[in-house]
């Protein structure tokens, strides 16, 4: 459980230059140039933001219920930091051992909803009670083929501990499994056995092609479970004002922006760990370039423990600029297509390929 | 009906591909920024990619040497004429003259100044820069200036006074015009002053100017007047 200490600063770090790199790419996008006055090319703009709004009356709407509204933001982001305890930080720093790590972290994250409708009933107001609303409707459409895309990667891996996940996507896998084989694809009749050279080959992306695509699934489906655009309809700006958190000012709706882009670096992490390999480095083994041991490093030894970190992190910045870059294009959904993406769409998609990795996991053995 | 469902699949994927593929475009471009330059520049049509912004207090476009902004009059050159505030379709100049007893100087092109200006206010605010009164001025003194950044905290701040006379002088001037007066009174009965068309041609002799001489604008502007009113 030590990574708590890695992690409640990493987020607030990450949630101040996420915020500032948002905007900056936001900005880029649009051809303008963002924020540019406070620190060199607005690098402090963040934290002088982060200052204003600690500065702000904590505002409690009189009609509202008070004890809810003031609980809902924290309830928000401690749900969403709970399902931090389970991710591995480098090869030996892991989270908590659960044995069924992956399905607490599922069942806790989706909690977060129960966090947003207090928010908006208590609020008291029909923006807020609105996002709230369409928030339950649009986490129950997207949990199930999330969870369906995580199941793919559980039928293939065979197990739910994120750690043991991480370790089968490189070439260390046999210190946690001693006699397991990676064959290249997965596919055992090829007979290519890749154990050893490791680096992407090895990555569960590869090892199942046809995961990316899952992957696809899963990455529209987090979108939505963090309510970023096209999906944000809970907060939708344009027609409800903030949706849920119309009522949240200063500290308590900074506290809900961190929940928010804690939830945003949580899927990330959880997409890279279960799809492209988690802590391990890129480069595989070629002939005696062993670059997978280089990049990689050893797990327990120091030199292990800063690059697995390093490709950890570097992969998860990746995949927020991927959300953010999603988020400055696409126009936000109605909510009749967000329900129909998501039941006719990627739920049937999500159960197909949970049918073709059941296949792939024949061949793998 | 299954049909569609594939399409739709198919032209969601080629649709959101394009789409990200705009915005990176877009973000790749970034690192080109516009350079601050007129439409006078040839380079102008040029730069068609990267950031637009023009942060403007750090840099601005420069502006044409005929640009339309802040007025301002050289008033050792204003021969006090009223041409100005005539001709101002919003009636934002106000001039309040003294007439002198005697030409009290020239002006940078020769024509002779036989009026005080005791207040020359520009009320800047309501001006519309439409640059009449730069047009009708016969000396050239009003002009319109490059500078167009001159917001104020307090409207007042925006009337711009161009005279340039003390209490005192405009009282002794007052006092001086008032003895002339008198005096000539006395001496000559029916002198009424002629009225004087142009009051910029060749300094006329010692021929007195009325204070304010009549101005016929001309037709054109005159037009512009009756719509404005
Ligand atoms: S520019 Fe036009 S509106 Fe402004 S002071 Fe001159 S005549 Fe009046
Ligand atoms: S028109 Fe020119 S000379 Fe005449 S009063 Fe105005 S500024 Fe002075």
């Amino acid at each position: 459980m030590s990574t708590i200490i890695f992690f409640l600063p990493y987020l607030l770090i990450v949630v101040i230059f996420a915020v500032y790199g948002e905007r900056k790419i936001s900005a880029f996008i649009q051809d303008r140039l963002g924020p540019m006055e406070v620190g060199y090319y607005g690098i402090l703009q963040s934290i002088a933001d982060l200052l204003k709004l600690i500065q702000k009356e904590d505002i409690v709407p009189k009609a509202a219920d008070k004890k809810l509204f003031l609980v809902a933001p924290i309830l928000i982001f401690v749900i969403v930091f709970a399902g931090f305890s389970l991710l591995p930080v480098t090869s030996s720093w892991h989270g908590a051992t659960a044995e069924t790590g992956i399905f607490f972290l599922l069942a806790i994250v989706s909690l977060d909803v129960i966090g947003i409708i207090m928010a908006g009933w208590a609020s008291n107001n029909k923006y807020a009670l609105l996002g709230a609303v369409r928030s339950a409707a649009q986490i129950i459409a997207y949990e199930v083929p999330l969870t369906l895309s995580v199941l793919c990667v559980i039928v293939l891996t065979q197990t739910l501990d994120l750690q043991t996940i991480s370790y089968q996507q490189g070439i260390w896998v046999n210190q946690v499994e001693p006699d397991s084989v990676n064959y290249l694809f997965g596919l055992m009749s090829i007979g290519i056995d890749i154990t050893n050279v490791g680096g992407i080959l090895s990555w569960n992306v590869v090892r199942m092609p046809f995961l990316f695509l899952v992957w696809v699934i899963f990455f529209i489906a987090s979108l939505a479970e963090c309510n970023r655009a096209p999906f944000d309809l809970p907060e939708a700006e344009s027609e409800l004002v903030a949706g849920f958190q119309t009522e949240y000012s200063g500290f308590r709706w900074s506290i809900i922006m961190l929940a928010e882009y804690g939830m945003m670096l949580l899927v990330s992490i959880l997409g890279v760990i279960l799809f492209y390999g988690s802590w391990n480095t890129p480069f595989p083994n070629i002939g005696s370039f062993k670059l997978a041991e280089w990049t990689g490093g050893l797990p327990g030894t120091t030199s292990g423990n800063i690059l697995s970190a390093f490709w950890l992190i570097s992969k998860t910045s990746l995949m927020i600029f991927l959300q953010m870059w999603v988020r400055w294009t696409f126009p936000r959904v109605r909510i009749d297509q967000l329900m129909s993406i998501g039941w006719k769409y990627l739920t049937p998609f999500a159960l197909f390929f949970l049918l073709l990795c059941g296949v792939w996991r024949l061949l793998m053995i | 009906m299954i049909s569609t469902y594939w399409q739709n699949i198919k032209s969601a994927f080629s649709t959101s591909l394009s789409g990200l593929k705009t915005t990176f475009k877009h973000f790749v471009e970034a690192r080109h920024v516009h350079k601050p330059v007129g439409i006078s520049s040839p380079d102008y049509f040029n730069q068609d990619k990267g950031i637009m912004t023009l942060s403007y207090p750090h840099e601005s476009l420069p502006i044409p040497d005929n640009g339309r902004y802040k007025l301002h009059n050289e008033i050792d050159d204003c021969i006090v004429c009223d041409k100005c505030a005539k001709v101002c379709p919003v009636d934002c100049i106000d001039i309040e003259p003294i007439r002198a007893v005697s030409e009290i100087g020239k002006t940078s092109d020769g024509t002779s100044k036989r009026i005080h200006a005791a207040k020359f206010d520009i009320d800047m605010a309501k001006c519309c820069f439409c640059g009449l009164c730069t047009t009708v001025c016969p000396t050239e003194c009003l002009t319109m200036t490059k500078s167009f950044d001159f917001s104020e905290y307090d409207v007042d701040d925006h009337t711009y006074s161009f005279a340039t006379m003390t209490p005192l002088e405009i009282l002794t001037k007052k006092k001086e015009l008032e003895e002339f007066e008198a005096s000539k009174k006395k001496t000559q009965e029916a002198a009424a002053p002629k009225t004087e068309r142009k009051a910029d041609s060749e300094p006329s002799a010692e021929k007195k100017k009325p204070a304010k001489p009549v101005f016929r604008p001309r037709p054109m502007i005159k037009k512009k007047k009756d719509g404005d009113a």
